[in-house]
């Protein structure tokens, strides 16, 4: 699923809402997104429980074993 | 212009911020978000609740909420429905306030699945760790109040009792608790779930309320655009009603045409 030729990195091992992934070691979390199809500026992301503030996604590396949520807004009462 | 007229006359405040539309409306149970978008519209509502929800990771190119209806001209008031106790609620805004940048926030801790009705405890000490981490919270409450005091005390900046169960539209069943809330609030009063058909939004504004929030009653009608024109219509009514004072009732009849001069 993710544009970059995977099998030529190391992967890892992670968990986005309740899913497992393998993606490339080293990726930031934006770029996370970015290939999730999300754009970074309409969600929020919590990393092992703890909300990462949206202005460093970009500097915060995915590490193997990590667990995602990634929410946005839907419609509700 | 009479004074009634103008619009900008009659605005509420909330958290600092004023508001013309004492009506709030939920973007919830609509068919797509086209209607959704044409019912906030012909509601007049200037703001609108949304939930808080995981990103559909498998189908993420789906229309989302916000190519719809713009934050930017629509206040988002981010709620915790679905939440049962204050951890899940604290947590669900604080993502909120990460996505949105948001701290005007709904506050609601669910007791039960079947009634919806709110757990007050949890509620209260979901207000207290908000109110201290700076948010705003606008909080669904039990029409108690002793609760809706002590909700003020940590932090509440609106008290919102419901007229009846969440999703119900059987109307105010409450109104005699719903006017003591009024008059004992230094906060404003909105009452949010129950209300059915306009003329039970009308009831909510004839005794005082600040504001009315709905979204069932709105989007379960068989036209959601006409009847959110009805509730918007039924809004101001009951608002002008309230300010205008209405008249005393009595027992029997008093007739409107002069005694004197009968033929």
């Amino acid at each position: 699923m993710f544009g970059f030729p995977v099998e030529q990195h190391e992967t890892i091992s992670i968990r986005i809402n309740g899913q497992h992934r393998r993606v490339p070691k080293g990726i930031s979390i934006a770029d996370l997104a970015l290939e999730l199809g999300l754009e970074p500026a309409r969600v929020a992301v919590e990393r092992n429980l703890e909300i990462v503030p949206r202005s460093t996604l970009r500097d915060v590396a995915v590490e193997d074993g990590d667990d995602y949520e990634i929410v946005t807004f839907v419609g509700g009462g | 212009m009479a004074r009634d007229e103008r619009p900008d006359d009659d605005n509420w405040q909330v958290a600092g911020r004023s508001f013309a539309s004492r009506l709030i409306v939920g973007t919830g149970k609509y068919k797509d978000f086209a209607q959704n978008a044409a019912a906030v519209e012909a509601s007049g509502a200037e703001i609108v609740t949304v939930a808080v929800r995981r990103v559909n990771i498998s189908d993420p190119k789906q229309p989302m909420l916000m190519d719809f209806i713009d934050p930017k001209k629509i206040t988002y008031l981010p709620n915790t429905a679905g939440c049962f106790t204050a951890e899940e609620a604290i947590r669900t805004l604080r993502l909120a306030r990460e996505a949105g940048g948001w701290t005007l926030v709904k506050l609601e801790v669910l007791g039960e699945a079947r009634t919806l009705y709110p757990d007050m405890v949890e509620t209260l000490r979901a207000t207290e760790v908000l109110a201290k981490e700076g948010f705003e919270p606008m909080v669904y409450c039990a029409d108690d109040p002793i609760a809706a005091k002590r909700l003020e005390d940590a932090g509440a900046v609106a008290i919102m009792p419901l007229g009846a169960p969440i999703g119900s539209g059987l109307g105010l069943q409450n109104r005699v608790m719903i006017r003591i809330l009024v008059e004992q609030a230094r906060v404003p009063v909105l009452v949010d779930a129950g209300v059915g058909t306009a003329s039970d939004a009308s009831v909510a504004m004839e005794l005082g309320c600040d504001g009315v929030l709905m979204n069932t009653a709105i989007a379960e009608a068989k036209d959601p655009v006409t009847m959110a024109r009805a509730m918007k219509g039924a809004v101001e009514s009951g608002r002008l009603a309230y300010r205008a004072g209405r008249m005393g009732k009595r027992r029997y009849a008093d007739p409107s045409s002069p005694l004197a001069g009968l033929i």
